[in-house]
C-alpha cells in the first residue's frame, strides 16, 4: 500500500515543556485513522506540529508525507502538497466572502502545482458541485468568512472547504464538538465523499460518535505524549464504554 | 513570534517608497525665513492683485499672535519656520507651449504615472500638475472650457478669475481658523482651481498631483473647488515626495463650496514621504480641508487612502447648512515604522434633514500611532439631522497603537447620532488559518486588508480604488508576523 504519512519518534516543545514524546503513526492511502485520547494528551500538538504552526518546537524525530521531509516546509507549502486541516476553532476574516477565499486558495494550490488560475466560471461550478457535498448555503459562502457563523455552521464550512480544496491527507481536529446529530452526519457524509484509493483521513476525536459515521480502518489511543495502543475500530467503542481511566490503570498497571 | 516579527519587519523595508527620486530640474528659490517682506515677495513674484496681498498679510500678521496647537496626540519637534525655503519654482513651469517645457519636468511626472502630455492620456482625467511652489501643467483645460467648466492653477485663476477668487477665498476656512491655515493664507503658492457652472455635469475626472521635490522647502497650495446649483464633479489628488533625511513641512487649504443640488466627490491618496523605518525624515502634514453645502440637497463626498507622511494632522469636514443636504466621508489611513496620525473629520450639521456619514478605518503597524479624531456637532436650530460613525482600528504587531476621539456636539433633541467603534488585530491565527489553506503570509495580510479596508476602497472611483489598493499592499508590505 501506498505510504502517505510517516511519523517516527516525534518529540515536540510548547513553552519549554515536552508535549509530545515520541509519536510514530504511519499512514497509507485509503485508510481513515482515529487518534483519541484524553484532555492534554497532545492531540491538537500533534495537528499543529504535522501542519506547521510556528509555536510548537520540534525537538526530535522525523516526519515525511509523500517521501519528502515534511518539518522542512512551510505551513503554505505543506497545505499545496496536500495536507488539509479542519481547524476545532476556524477563525473569522471580516471582509473576505469564503468564495473569494477559497478563490485565493485554490489558485495558489494550482500555482504550486504549475497550472493557471481556475476560470471564473469552471470555479463557480466547482463550487456550486462542491456545496451539495455538505448542504452548505450559498448565502453563507458570501458572506465574511466565519463571522457571525454558528458553531455548526462554522464545522459545515471546514468541510465545505476541505471539499473544494481536495486533499490528499484531512486531518479533523475534533470536528464533531459542539455538532448536533444532523449537522454530524452532514459532516461525516461529507468527508465520507472525499474518501477515494488516493487519499487518507485522520479523524482527531474525543468520542466515539462520528467514528459511527466515519468508519476508521485504525483507531490509536494517545496518552501523555505516546501512542499507547493502536488497533481496529472496535477500540472506539471499548474506550467509549469504559473511558481513559481505565486506559491510564491499564498503563499504570504495565509499568 | 518576536523573532519571526523582527524578519518580517527586516523584509518590510524591502518594500521601499517608490517615489522617493529627485528630480534635476533648475529652480528657482528665495531665501529662507519668514517677515513681511516674504510674503511680499511671493505676492511680487505671482503678480497678485493689491487685495490678494492685504489677504496674505492680515493672515501673517494673525499668525504671528497664534501658537502651534499642541492637543493633537502627535509628538511633533520643534519646527524652526525661519530654516524653510517659503518659495521654490521649476524655473522652465507653467510655459504656455508644451514643447518649451523642460524634458526633465515632463519625465519627473512620466516616472510617477502622470503623463501630461495630452496625446499620450488614454483615460478621461484632466490634471493640474503641481511641483514645490507652481503649477507646471494643466492639461484639457480647452476642452473643460468648452463647456464653461473652470480648472487651471490658482495662480493662473487669480489672473484670470479674479472676481470669482475673491468671493470664495477665505469663506469656508478663514485664515483665523487655525495656525497652519493661517500660515498657509500667508505663504501659500500655487494649487487648483475649479469652478463648475450651474447645471454641468464635468465630462471627465479633475485630479491634482502635488509633487515636492526642492531641499528645505515647504509646500503650501491652495485648492478652491466651486460646484455651482445642480453641477456635479469628481476630483482626485495624489501627493509624494522625494526620500530626504530631514523633514519637509506641507501646510495646505482645501476649501470646496457645494450649491443646491450640486454634487462634489474629492478623493485623496496621500503618499507623502513617510520618513524611513527608524523615523528619520518624512514630510509632516498639516492641512485644513473643509467643504460647504451651502444649498438645499448640496452633496459633498470625501474618499482618502493615506499612507504617506511622518506626522499626519488632517480633519477633513463639511458643514451641513443647506436643508437636506448630505455629506459622507470615507477613509483608509495607514500608519507603519514610526508614522503618527491624527486625522479624522468634522460633520457640521446646521441644516433640517442633513444626514452625514462617516466610514474610518485606521491600520496601525511598526511602533506607529494612529489617531481618529471626529466631531459631529448638531447646531440648536438644526432639526432632524442623522448621523452614523464608524470606526475601525486593525493592529498588526504589538508595538503600534489606535486611539479613537470621537466628539459628539448635539444641541437639537430631533438629531439622531449613532457611533460604532471597533479594534481588531491581525492575528496569528488569522495568518495561520489562510497559512494552512496554501495562502503565503504576504498574501494573506493583503486579503486581510483588502477585506477590512473594502467598503472604503470600493467607494473609491475606479483607476483611484487600483492604485490605492496597491498602496496599502507596499505599505503594510511584511509588516505582520
Amino acid at each position: 500500500m501506498n505510504e502517505l504519512l510517516k511519523i517516527r519518534d516525534l518529540h515536540a516543545v510548547v513553552d519549554g515543556k515536552e508535549i509530545l514524546k515520541g509519536i510514530n503513526l504511519d499512514v497509507h492511502a485509503g485508510e481513515i485513522h482515529a487518534i483519541m485520547g484524553p484532555n492534554g494528551a497532545g492531540k491538537s500538538t500533534l495537528s499543529a506540529v504535522l501542519t506547521g504552526r510556528e509555536n510548537f518546537t520540534v525537538t526530535r524525530g522525523e516526519v515525511t508525507f509523500k517521501g519528502k521531509n515534511l518539518l522542512e516546509m512551510p505551513p503554505e507549502d505543506r497545505a499545496r502538497e496536500g495536507i488539509f486541516l479542519s481547524f476545532q476553532y476556524p477563525v473569522e476574516i471580516p471582509g473576505v466572502s469564503t468564495v473569494n477565499f477559497l478563490k485565493t486558495a485554490v489558485n495558489e494550490h494550482r500555482k504550486y502545482r504549475g497550472q493557471p488560475p481556475y476560470p471564473p466560471g469552471e470555479f463557480l461550478k466547482m463550487i456550486r458541485e462542491k456545496m451539495e457535498w455538505v448542504d452548505i448555503d450559498s448565502k453563507l459562502l458570501n458572506r465574511s468568512l466565519n463571522e457571525g457563523f454558528s458553531g455548526g455552521e462554522k464545522k459545515k464550512n471546514e468541510i465545505f472547504q476541505m471539499a473544494v480544496l481536495e486533499p490528499t491527507l484531512a486531518i479533523l481536529d475534533e470536528t464533531d464538538s459542539g455538532l448536533d446529530i444532523d449537522a454530524l452526519r452532514v459532516v461525516a457524509n461529507g468527508v465520507n465523499r472525499l474518501k477515494a484509493p488516493g487519499n487518507a483521513i485522520i479523524v482527531i476525536t474525543h468520542y466515539q460518535r462520528l467514528l459511527e459515521h466515519v468508519v476508521p480502518d485504525v483507531v490509536h489511543v494517545l496518552h501523555d505524549g505516546r501512542v499507547v495502543k493502536t488497533a481496529g475500530k472496535e477500540l472506539a467503542l471499548e474506550l467509549e464504554k469504559q473511558g481513559y481511566d481505565h486506559v491510564k490503570r491499564l498503563l499504570a498497571g504495565e509499568n | 513570534m518576536d523573532k519571526n516579527q523582527d524578519n518580517i519587519l527586516d523584509e518590510f523595508t524591502r518594500g521601499e517608497y517608490k517615489h522617493g527620486f529627485v528630480s534635476d530640474v533648475e529652480t528657482e528659490t528665495i531665501g529662507k525665513g519668514l517677515n513681511e517682506e516674504v510674503v511680499r515677495l511671493i505676492s511680487r513674484k505671482k503678480e497678485e492683485p493689491e487685495w490678494l496681498l492685504e489677504f496674505r498679510l492680515n493672515a501673517y500678521r494673525h499668525w504671528l499672535t497664534m501658537k502651534m496647537p499642541a492637543w493633537a496626540k502627535l509628538d511633533i519637534p520643534p519646527i524652526n519656520y525661519q530654516e524653510i525655503i517659503y518659495y521654490a519654482a521649476p524655473k522652465q513651469a507653467g510655459k504656455r507651449s508644451w514643447e518649451e517645457v523642460d524634458p526633465e519636468l515632463k519625465a519627473t511626472f512620466d516616472k510617477l504615472g502622470i503623463p501630461l502630455d495630452e496625446q499620450k492620456i488614454l483615460s478621461g482625467v484632466a490634471v493640474d500638475a503641481v511641483m514645490d511652489s507652481v503649477s507646471v501643467k494643466t492639461t484639457f483645460k480647452e476642452t473643460l472650457a468648452e463647456r464653461g467648466i473652470i480648472f487651471s492653477s490658482f495662480s493662473e485663476a487669480v489672473k484670470e478669475h479674479p472676481d470669482l477668487i475673491r468671493r470664495y477665498l477665505g469663506t469656508v476656512v478663514p485664515y483665523t481658523d487655525n495656525y497652519f491655515a493661517a500660515l498657509n493664507s500667508a505663504v501659500f503658492s500655487d494649487g487648483s482651481f475649479v469652478y463648475i457652472p450651474r447645471g454641468v455635469r464635468c465630462p471627465m475626472e479633475l485630479s491634482t498631483y502635488f509633487r515636492i521635490n526642492a531641499a528645505k522647502t515647504g509646500q503650501f497650495e491652495r485648492t478652491l473647488i466651486v460646484a455651482d446649483e445642480e453641477s456635479h464633479v469628481s476630483y482626485l489628488e495624489g501627493c509624494t515626495a522625494p526620500r530626504r533625511d530631514e523633514n519637509q513641512l506641507h501646510a495646505a487649504i482645501v476649501e470646496i463650496i457645494v450649491e443646491r443640488d450640486a454634487e462634489v466627490k474629492y478623493s485623496t491618496v496621500q503618499n507623502w514621504y513617510p520618513g524611513d523605518k527608524e523615523g528619520k525624515g518624512g514630510i509632516y502634514n498639516f492641512v485644513t480641508k473643509r467643504g460647504i453645502c451651502r444649498g438645499e440637497r448640496a452633496r459633498l463626498t470625501w474618499m482618502q487612502v493615506e499612507t504617506g507622511s511622518a506626522i499626519t494632522w488632517k480633519y477633513p469636514g463639511t458643514i451641513l447648512k443647506g436643508d437636506h443636504s448630505v455629506s459622507e466621508f470615507y477613509s483608509v489611513a495607514v500608519t507603519n515604522h514610526h508614522q503618527q496620525a491624527d486625522t479624522g473629520t468634522k460633520m457640521i450639521h446646521i441644516g433640517n434633514n442633513t444626514r452625514s456619514r462617516v466610514v474610518s478605518k485606521g491600520i496601525s503597524a511598526g511602533q506607529s500611532s494612529n489617531t481618529y479624531r471626529g466631531l459631529v456637532k448638531v447646531a440648536k436650530e438644526c432639526r432632524d439631522a442623522r448621523n452614523h460613525s464608524q470606526c475601525d482600528s486593525l493592529l498588526l504587531g504589538d508595538r503600534c497603537g489606535a486611539h479613537t476621539f470621537p466628539r459628539v456636539d448635539v444641541a437639537n433633541p430631533s438629531a439622531r447620532v449613532e457611533h460604532e467603534a471597533t479594534t481588531s488585530k491581525i492575528g496569528e491565527d488569522q495568518l495561520f488559518y489562510c497559512n494552512q489553506r496554501g495562502i503565503s503570509t504576504e498574501d494573506a495580510v493583503g486579503l486581510i486588508i483588502k477585506g477590512y479596508a473594502g467598503d472604503v476602497i470600493s467607494k473609491m472611483p475606479m483607476e483611484f480604488a487600483v492604485e490605492a489598493q496597491k498602496l496599502l499592499q507596499i505599505s503594510l508590505e511584511g509588516s505582520v508576523g
